[in-house]
């Protein structure tokens, strides 16, 4: 039941913003620029090496987003997510969310191995 | 009349040579660069195979395929600045933090092995010191940081610079410092002198204290620390480090704050600081720093004849159009370290910045970029910094979003697997 309401929330939140008109609505590609900020930590396209932090890719756009919303608020624990969810707009976590769950999950690449 | 590549292909085009002289290209002695270019593809150069060059030259490959992407880089292998303190604790290899470039080759982003003497932005050319000169419609330039050895009398020989080593690039010189660090006998003195801020890593130098105190406990207990810090206080995550040294390092260190390096006596082993002599067995000095020196010789450096301004929609550079500036060789904007966090963020800004203008779409006016440091405090226990930087349009730079980032409460081997986790993305993400 919960999850229904968290969804319906989420879904709510997106609807809000298809009317909005805002900056981040027009811009076709504001979701892949503010998901990379993510990458750095949790790999290149949510795929991450070595398992922490964990992957992103291809999980649920509500689910993401409402464990954003979480670490915001300080429901969820954590040791880092709480300071940098904070950073971003509901609308900015939205986009981010909605491209997460369109990527697809995948064996990370790494660096090639060099000897010193 | 200065033609970009991209523009003097399209002239050649509308002409009958054009095939003949695309085919003197692609089977030239002109360098592996060349051979496999796409005819008519725009062109962008990348300078410099770090945490913000590969980045932005992986995203650009990423995001638009069909821009022909060269990165041009003097070393034949990555390595790392972030964990190489952990080198000198003795908690990790060399080895641990080295790595190819063949995972941006894979992208297919194309690697010059080769030294980037100068850039001609009115040709639009890179020149390099042994291959033909690579075109350019953009260039990306992220050379890290130089020195600035003129201010230290004593320190201004080779000699004297591989006597008292800075190891604030990885590489050589941390290995170096770990052997001085090795073979400094028990009940010695360890010296580090902090420049003042900004330099690269804020909390890089308190953390090599901590990994330095580390090992000497381990190996060495009756030895000291004396840190002297040109800042009038710990630049970065200071209670967490003040933890750690009045904790599980107690007695180990002490802390001189407003510590101004005069010069130094490398046969004496004796730092002069404005009102004190200080000697130590091992003296490690972090020298001030300034951007790279192809920023400095293409005229990029605008503030305080150290840092390159830029236009953070793009990283443009202010004073030279069509080039690009990211990494540590930037004008940092508010509250921003020098960080590979950063550069590796520079990087997709930059990215989405030059892509936008090489195609004629419009250019994202609202980016966003997050800063995120670990730190160890000893072999498995880390901390961290982290802070989100927005797009002010009023202030036309990014600021700090009142509200958000901040450090770990405690250090803790739960962000000490974090930070490995971090290292080992970011890597990742920057190179493969």
């Amino acid at each position: 039941m919960k999850h229904i309401i968290t969804q319906a929330s989420a879904l709510a939140v997106v609807c809000a913003f298809l009317h909005t008109g805002s900056a981040i609505a027009q811009d076709p590609n504001a979701g892949r620029n503010l998901a990379a900020n993510c990458f750095t930590c949790h790999g290149t396209g949510g795929n991450s090496v070595g398992g922490v932090p964990p992957s992103l890719a291809g999980r649920g756009s509500a689910e993401l987003f409402q464990t954003m919303k979480d670490f915001q608020t300080g429901k969820r624990p954590a040791t880092i997510m709480h300071q940098q969810a904070k950073g971003y707009t509901d609308e900015q976590l939205q986009a981010i969310s909605a491209y997460l769950s369109q990527l697809k999950p995948a064996a990370p690449r790494v660096p090639s191995k060099a000897s010193y | 009349m200065a033609l970009s590549r991209r523009e003097f292909l399209k002239y050649l085009s509308a002409s009958a040579g054009a095939s003949a002289l695309a085919g003197c290209e692609s089977t030239g002695s002109r360098g592996s660069a060349l051979q496999d270019a796409p005819a008519g593809a725009a062109r962008v150069v990348v300078v410099g195979g770090g945490f913000g060059g590969g980045t932005a030259a992986k995203y650009i490959k990423m995001w638009a395929p069909d821009i022909d992407v060269v990165l041009v880089e003097r070393n034949a292998q990555f390595i790392s600045c972030p964990v190489s303190n952990l080198v000198l604790g003795g908690n990790t290899t060399m080895q641990e933090i080295t790595m190819g470039y063949e995972g941006l080759s894979a992208r297919g982003v194309r690697m010059v092995r080769d030294d980037a003497v100068a850039i001609d932005p009115d040709k639009r050319q890179v020149r390099l010191a042994r291959g033909a000169p690579l075109p350019y419609d953009r260039v990306i330039v992220a050379p890290g940081v130089d020195f600035i050895y003129d201010q230290i009398p004593g320190w201004r020989t080779a000699d004297a610079q591989a006597r008292i080593l800075h190891a604030w690039k990885a590489g050589e010189q941390t290995v170096a410092l770990r052997r001085q660090l090795e073979a400094m006998p028990d009940g010695g003195v360890y010296v580090l002198q902090i420049p003042t801020a900004p330099y690269r890593c804020p909390p890089g130098p308190y953390e090599r204290v901590c990994q330095v105190a580390d090992y000497f406990k381990r190996s060495k207990p009756r030895s000291k620390i004396l840190v002297l810090d040109d800042n009038p206080d710990i630049v970065s995550k200071k209670s967490l480090f003040i933890a750690a040294w009045d904790g599980m390092y107690k007695g180990m260190i002490e802390y001189r704050p407003n510590s101004e390096l005069a010069d130094v006596d490398v046969r004496g082993m004796t730092v002069k600081l404005q009102f004190d002599d200080v000697k130590g067995d091992v003296i490690n000095i972090i020298p001030p720093h300034r951007a790279g020196d192809i920023a400095q010789k293409t005229g990029l450096i605008t503030a305080n004849q150290r840092w390159c301004g830029v236009d953070w929609l793009t990283a443009e550079s202010v004073a030279v159009k069509g080039v690009h500036v990211v990494g540590d060789s930037t004008l940092s904007a508010s509250a921003m370290p020098k960080s590979a966090s950063m550069a590796n963020q520079h990087g997709k800004i930059c990215a989405a910045g030059v892509i936008a203008l090489i195609k004629g779409e419009p250019v994202n006016q609202n980016p966003v970029i997050m800063n995120t440091c670990y730190s160890f405090v000893s072999g498995n226990s880390g901390m961290h910094v982290t802070s989100i930087h927005a797009y002010d349009a009023k202030e036309k730079t990014l600021l700090p979003v009142k509200g958000s980032g901040g450090v770990s409460d405690k250090a803790s081997e739960v962000e000490g697997a974090y930070a490995w986790g971090w290292a080992r993305n970011i890597w990742a993400d920057s190179l493969a």
